[in-house]
């Protein structure tokens, strides 16, 4: 038999310390694989976020930095612009990149930084305990929006690809989800693509991934999967909305 | 090297290329702007690179990830800016990484104005950011010395991989001095093998990061920090001693407003009235051994600032109670006179003689 | 036409027991192992009948602590 499936040589051998069923798991698996693949881990430098995946520094097998909330656009900046020739991307949530991190992420893409964003979102902090975020869904309710998010009070949930692509440095913008392996496989491969994009020196690339909290959502596992396919997907439609190619 | 004519904020910058600065990251503020304008003319055209970054905070995590990444870096600012950089600022000095930042202060609080100001005092020494942490700050008081200082800066920077500061109030930016660029002395420095330059599959990957969530761990990483931090106090120590022999009182001053103390103390010897001056040339540490030097003859100190009086904390922490300590200051962009501080000196000792 | 035949292997003690692998599986050969608990505290996932196993590769692409590696051949 030949092993078809294996641990990456992209991650360390360190167990992620994410509650049973989190899928920031899948995504760092497929961020190393895309990364052991395109033969880039030896000069890759990530940018690890503040939130759950504030550790992604002791999990990627390459040259990590822990940024401020929020920041990592602005500090994978400041690497990219000293290294041009290295492969540099940030890994953040929505409380971080879709809240604090607004500006960092939106300038980033404005100046078509040569670096690639891993965007990950749960509709919710994860880390705090539950809070609301900027993409929590209208009616999700969330431990600073008991009785449910409201539209009136809060706005409505933020889509971040969909606004990020009208940036013309954003040159590479789709949204993912980790719901089934084969939208698993679709992730990966716009992951990839948006590695490749940096390494062609296009532009900005970013991958939005929806992604599940069953312990701040208050489900199991399988069940945060299905909430995620019935709530998450029609209002945060799966896609590319921008591509090199159109970017012209 | 022949002396040039330059204004301060330009003469910053061009010290800084010279240290071998590659790298500056800064957002427009008055009255510091012609430091940036200056940087993203010139270091183009030395292999470096300028970005204007869309707020200070962005400008010091892009410094952050820049001096991580192993590069000579520098940002500067003006108050409510360095105010906007305090959390990079806590980061960076938490991670351990070398940068230079200049704040060509301005009167606060708030927007405050744009006058020249020494207001920043507080916020420069006792942490603007959140932590145990300590900022090397260097406060010329001519423009040599300011071109003098950031190319040191540099050095210091990067031997205990800290962040320092630069600060000269808004004076030091905007007006002209003749300037001699001298080749730096260069310390000896590690390589910076702890850098983010890509593992290169050879070596294990580097880590910049100010996270320690093991209480036992974070506290071990203060005490290595604070340790560093002795050092830096029993070695870095800078300031001048002037006119101290039988100084009857003993005036302490630093950046351009010590050039005024300088007047009215000649003002005053004029008259038979004999003052000296403390100008701690590092805010922090701050020069506390200079009080012990103090003459027998002096009466009083005398803390004459640019604000409504923050320095004089540690004026009366390194006079540890030996004399009364009296303040004089001008705030707001108000700048004091030589009179108005020969005035002050003479109301302490009992009225003119 | 030629059938595939698979083999998988679970890491047990990275196992957290959110059984997202059992619900992907195409032949259903993978359960939580009720009478056992791992290193974490957890029920493991387990697989009871491994001749079963096509070796497709789902249950691994699904988990989220990269428990699983799956071997794969083409039967004759």
């Amino acid at each position: 038999m030949t092993v078809v499936f294996q641990r990456t040589s992209g991650l360390t051998e360190k167990p992620f310390h994410y509650c049973p069923g989190c899928t920031h798991g899948v995504i760092h698996r497929l961020v190393g694989e895309v990364l052991e693949e395109l033969g880039v881990l030896g000069k890759a430098i990530g940018v690890a976020p503040v939130g759950c995946s504030v550790l992604a520094y002791d999990y990627f097998n390459c040259d990590m930095h822990e940024a401020a909330h929020g920041r990592a656009p602005a500090v994978a900046t400041g690497i990219k612009r000293v290294h041009p020739d290295k492969v540099v991307f940030t890994y953040q949530g929505d409380g971080d990149l879709a809240s604090i991190g607004t500006a960092e992420i939106v300038h980033a893409a404005h100046r078509g930084e040569k670096i690639t964003t891993i965007f990950v979102n749960n509709a919710i902090y994860g880390m705090t305990g539950g809070q609301m975020a900027p993409t929590t869904l209208i009616g999700q309710k969330a431990t600073t929006a008991p009785y449910g998010r409201d539209a009136n009070h809060a706005g409505m949930p933020l889509r971040v690809a969909e606004m990020l692509a009208t940036i013309t440095g954003a040159v590479f913008v789709e949204r993912v989800a980790v719901d089934t392996p084969a939208n698993i496989r679709k992730a990966k491969k716009a992951i990839k693509k948006a590695f490749e994009v940096q390494l062609e020196g296009k532009g900005f690339g970013i991958v939005e991934i929806l992604s599940t909290c069953p312990t701040n959502w208050g489900l199991t596992p399988t069940e945060a999967i299905k909430w995620l396919q019935d709530n998450m997907m029609p209002y945060y439609p799966l896609g590319n909305f921008r591509t090199p190619e159109e970017a012209k | 090297m022949a002396k040039v004519l330059m204004k301060g904020n330009e003469a910053i910058g061009a010290a800084a290329i010279k240290a071998g600065c590659k790298f500056f990251f800064g957002y427009p503020i008055t009255p510091q702007n012609e430091l940036p304008e200056f940087m993203s003319r010139e270091l183009p055209k030395v292999g470096g690179c300028f970005v204007q970054a869309e707020s200070e905070v962005a400008a010091i995590n892009m410094v952050y990830g820049a001096a991580g990444a192993g590069a000579r870096v520098m940002t500067s600012s003006s108050s409510p800016g360095i105010a906007l950089k305090q959390e990079g600022i806590s980061y960076i000095a938490g991670a351990e990484l070398p940068c230079v930042i200049v704040n060509i202060s301005r009167g606060g609080p708030g927007l405050g104005g744009i006058q020249p100001s020494q207001a920043d005092y507080f916020q420069s020494t006792r942490g603007g950011g959140n932590g145990d942490y300590r900022m090397l700050v260097y406060a010329p008081a001519t423009l040599q010395e300011a071109v003098d200082l950031v190319m040191e800066a540099f050095d210091v920077a990067d031997y205990y991989r800290n962040p320092v500061m630069v600060i000269g109030d808004g004076m030091i930016g905007q007006m002209m001095e003749p300037i001699e660029f001298t080749e730096p002395k260069m310390r000896e420095l590690p390589p910076k093998d702890w850098a983010t330059t890509g593992t290169k599959g050879e070596r294990k990957p580097n880590i910049i990061n100010s996270l320690a969530l093991d209480p036992a761990e974070l506290e071990k990483h203060n005490i290595k920090l604070k340790a560093k931090y002795n050092e830096m106090e029993k070695n870095e120590v800078r300031y001048e001693m002037y006119n101290m022999d039988n100084a009857e009182i003993v005036i302490v001053s630093y950046g351009t407003t010590s050039r005024v103390v300088k007047n009215a103390i000649a003002a005053l010897k004029a008259e038979g009235i004999n003052v000296g001056l403390i100008r701690p040339i590092t805010l922090w540490p701050f020069p506390t051994k200079a009080f012990d030097e103090i003459p027998s003859t002096a009466k009083a100190l005398l803390s004459v600032e640019m604000s409504m009086g923050q320095m004089i904390d540690d004026v009366k922490i390194a006079n540890n109670g030996r004399l009364p300590v009296h303040f004089y200051g001008r705030s707001g962009g108000m700048i004091p006179t030589p009179d108005a501080i020969a005035a002050k000196v003479k109301e302490i000792l009992g009225g003119a003689r | 036409m030629a059938k595939a035949r698979g083999k998988v292997t679970f890491r047990e003690d990275l196992c957290k027991g959110c059984e997202l692998c059992t619900t992907v599986c195409p032949v259903n050969i993978i359960e939580m192992d009720r009478g056992r608990i791992n290193i974490k505290g957890y029920h493991p996932a387990t697989v009871k009948e491994m001749d079963k196993c096509i070796g497709c590769g789902n249950c691994a692409t699904i988990c989220p602590d990269v428990v699983i590696s799956v071997e794969r051949e083409m039967e004759k």
